[in-house]
């Protein structure tokens, strides 16, 4: 994740001391983050070989593993949360996904570019695909190959028997409670079985 | 970087896994860089089947003589001399200088031969262990080793915990697939039925049974490369000579000459092999890669056999490596995860095959120079 401020309010959901799974973790800022300022200890996962470097360079631990062929070498209940912060968008196989997050962490934490949002919304109404700070790729480069609302995974969340613990939206950095669904860039779920 | 080998000589006897023992007998080993003053640096490197202790540099006067890893090791390579003191040791059983079944067995006053006793993974650690313990060094920074020399490093961490803090485990796995050792067994039948092997007495005979040491070497030899680089390289060409001779590009249609330039590559290989390499020890290297299982003393179970590990581990395999397949490097991941273990692993895109782990593939050496360069308490 780009946005620190993001990274930052997200940070706050993990428990100080939990072990942490980080589905996609990028160069791995984040769990250095939970590791440095949160004694948290873990693992990331990662598909792309810069990342994976990225990583180890900063001496995180890394799994270069493709999420789209799921979790199974990690067992039921294993780590005490799982991020999937800006992963969902990218696979093919998001709804396994969600649920094997639950599987694997006691909590799962979600977050992802909220399609709803009102400037994306105003796009739509203008005939146009949005093209935002949040989401800034054209609709034939994306690399986000699943788009949902804030709405749309809280209902996905209860198709697969998942308690939602909490759901907000983060906009600038700030939470967003109020009408997220429509005012807030980014939407955050943080799940249980 | 020129480098000189040396050899340590142990009177006491080392137990071995079979209930035998050796006694008198001598390791080869090379070191590389400085040992600290705290005695933190060091780094063991642990061989593959052919290879030995000369890992990296080159012998003085002979420019080509490269060590097997010269790639990864050295000063500025990805593990840094200048900062690392890396030690490579020759295995007993082999046929390199550490004591092997070419040697004089002290108890008959002959050449050991077919008598030299059946080594294992777990003894050459024990050596291994005893040589550090001449030269030293209590704890290593790190064990690494590729294949073979990855089961090695990997037992480290579970034959002496205390002593490794960190694994550098590549292209290896926790056992060998039947397929696997199907295939050793092919190459060592080679060499059992050659007429020349004598049991594996033919030193007394004066022989070598090169024809069974080059099919070996040439069954190993199309195991450590894909099919993709095998095709890249030599696909269905033919030899030069076979053009030459013919005047066009058709067969000879015969049977017995050598007409693809993939037949030519391998004949060439095996026969380089059969020149330096020995019988015997290929015959041990090859039992003691069937015999590694750390999980077979828990009912096959590797989380539990990993459970005494502390080290932290990298783990590194190659997507076209089919004989020891980054399936077998993911077993050993999810054994150190179930324990909770610190572990990284690459899984490096690379067409080469098992033999990657010795080639200069770039995002992998870059990887273990991360590693090597992030490691802390080394000063």
């Amino acid at each position: 994740m780009s946005d620190l401020q993001i990274m930052h309010a997200l940070a706050e959901l993990v428990p100080a001391g939990s072990r942490v799974l980080d589905l996609g973790c990028g160069d791995g800022t984040m769990l250095a983050h939970l590791q440095r300022t949160r004694g948290c200890t873990g693992y990331g996962i990662e598909i792309a070989d810069a990342n994976v470097l990225a990583c180890v360079e900063r001496g995180v631990n890394v799994i270069q593993l493709n999420l789209d062929e799921g979790l199974s070498m990690f067992e039921d209940a294993s780590f005490d949360v799982v991020l999937q912060i800006d992963t969902l968008q990218h696979l093919r196989n998001a709804e396994v996904m969600l649920r094997e997050t639950v599987r694997v962490g006691r909590i799962g934490i979600v977050a992802f570019p909220n399609f709803a949002h009102w400037p994306n919304r105003l796009s739509i109404l203008s005939g146009r695909m949005p093209v935002t700070r949040r989401l800034p790729y054209q609709w034939y480069d994306t690399p986000n190959i699943r788009v949902g609302t804030h709405a749309d995974l809280g209902v996905l969340a209860e198709r697969n028997g998942l308690k939602v613990l909490d759901s907000f939206g983060i906009q600038q950095g700030q939470t967003v409670r109020f009408l997220p669904n429509l005012l807030a860039g980014t939407s955050v779920y943080k799940l249980s079985r | 970087m020129i480098v000189t080998p040396q050899s340590m000589h142990f009177a006491e006897a080392l137990p071995l896994q079979s209930g035998a023992s050796l006694r008198d007998y001598a390791l080869s080993y090379e070191t590389y860089g400085t040992l600290n003053a705290a005695r933190s640096n060091a780094v063991l490197i642990c061989h593959a089947l052919n290879a030995s202790h000369h890992v990296a540099g080159v012998y003085a006067g002979q420019d080509k003589s490269q060590g097997w890893w010269d790639t990864m090791i050295g000063p500025g390579k990805p593990l840094d001399t200048n900062r690392f003191f890396v030690i490579g040791v020759n295995n007993l059983g082999s046929c390199f200088g550490s004591t092997g079944p070419m040697h004089l067995n002290p108890d008959t006053g002959r050449i050991y031969g077919a008598d030299f006793p059946v080594v294992t993974v777990e003894d050459w650690v024990n050596a291994q262990a005893r040589l550090l313990d001449a030269l030293g060094i209590d704890t290593l920074a790190a064990v690494m080793g590729g294949s073979l020399g990855g089961m090695q490093a990997l037992s480290w961490t579970l034959q002496y915990p205390q002593r490794v803090r960190h694994a550098v485990v590549i292209a290896s796995a926790p056992n060998l697939t039947a397929e696997n050792i199907a295939f050793n067994e092919v190459a060592r039948r080679a060499i059992q039925t050659d007429p020349d092997f004598h049991g594996g007495h033919f030193y007394d005979h004066g022989t070598v049974p090169k024809r069974g040491l080059r099919i070996a070497r040439m069954i190993g030899h199309i195991t450590y490369l894909s099919d993709d680089v095998m095709n890249e390289k030599f696909g269905r060409q033919l030899r030069d000579a076979v053009l030459a001779e013919t005047g066009t590009p058709d067969y000879k249609y015969s049977t017995q000459d050598v007409e693809f330039q993939i037949e030519s590559y391998l004949r060439h290989q095996g026969d380089k092999f059969a020149e330096y390499f020995d019988a015997n020890t290929y015959l041990l290297i090859t039992r003691a890669l069937d015999y590694f299982d750390p999980a077979r003393a828990h009912g096959g179970n590797l989380s539990q056999a990993l459970r005494r590990a502390c080290a932290k581990f990298l783990l590194v395999s190659f997507t076209t490596d089919w004989r020891f397949s980054p399936a077998r490097s993911r077993e050993i991941v999810k054994a150190l995860l179930d324990n909770k273990r610190d572990v990284s692993y690459a899984e490096i895109d690379a067409p080469h095959g098992h033999d990657a782990f010795l080639l200069d593939d770039a995002r992998y050496l870059r990887v273990v120079r991360a590693y090597f360069d992030s490691m802390e308490g080394v000063s």
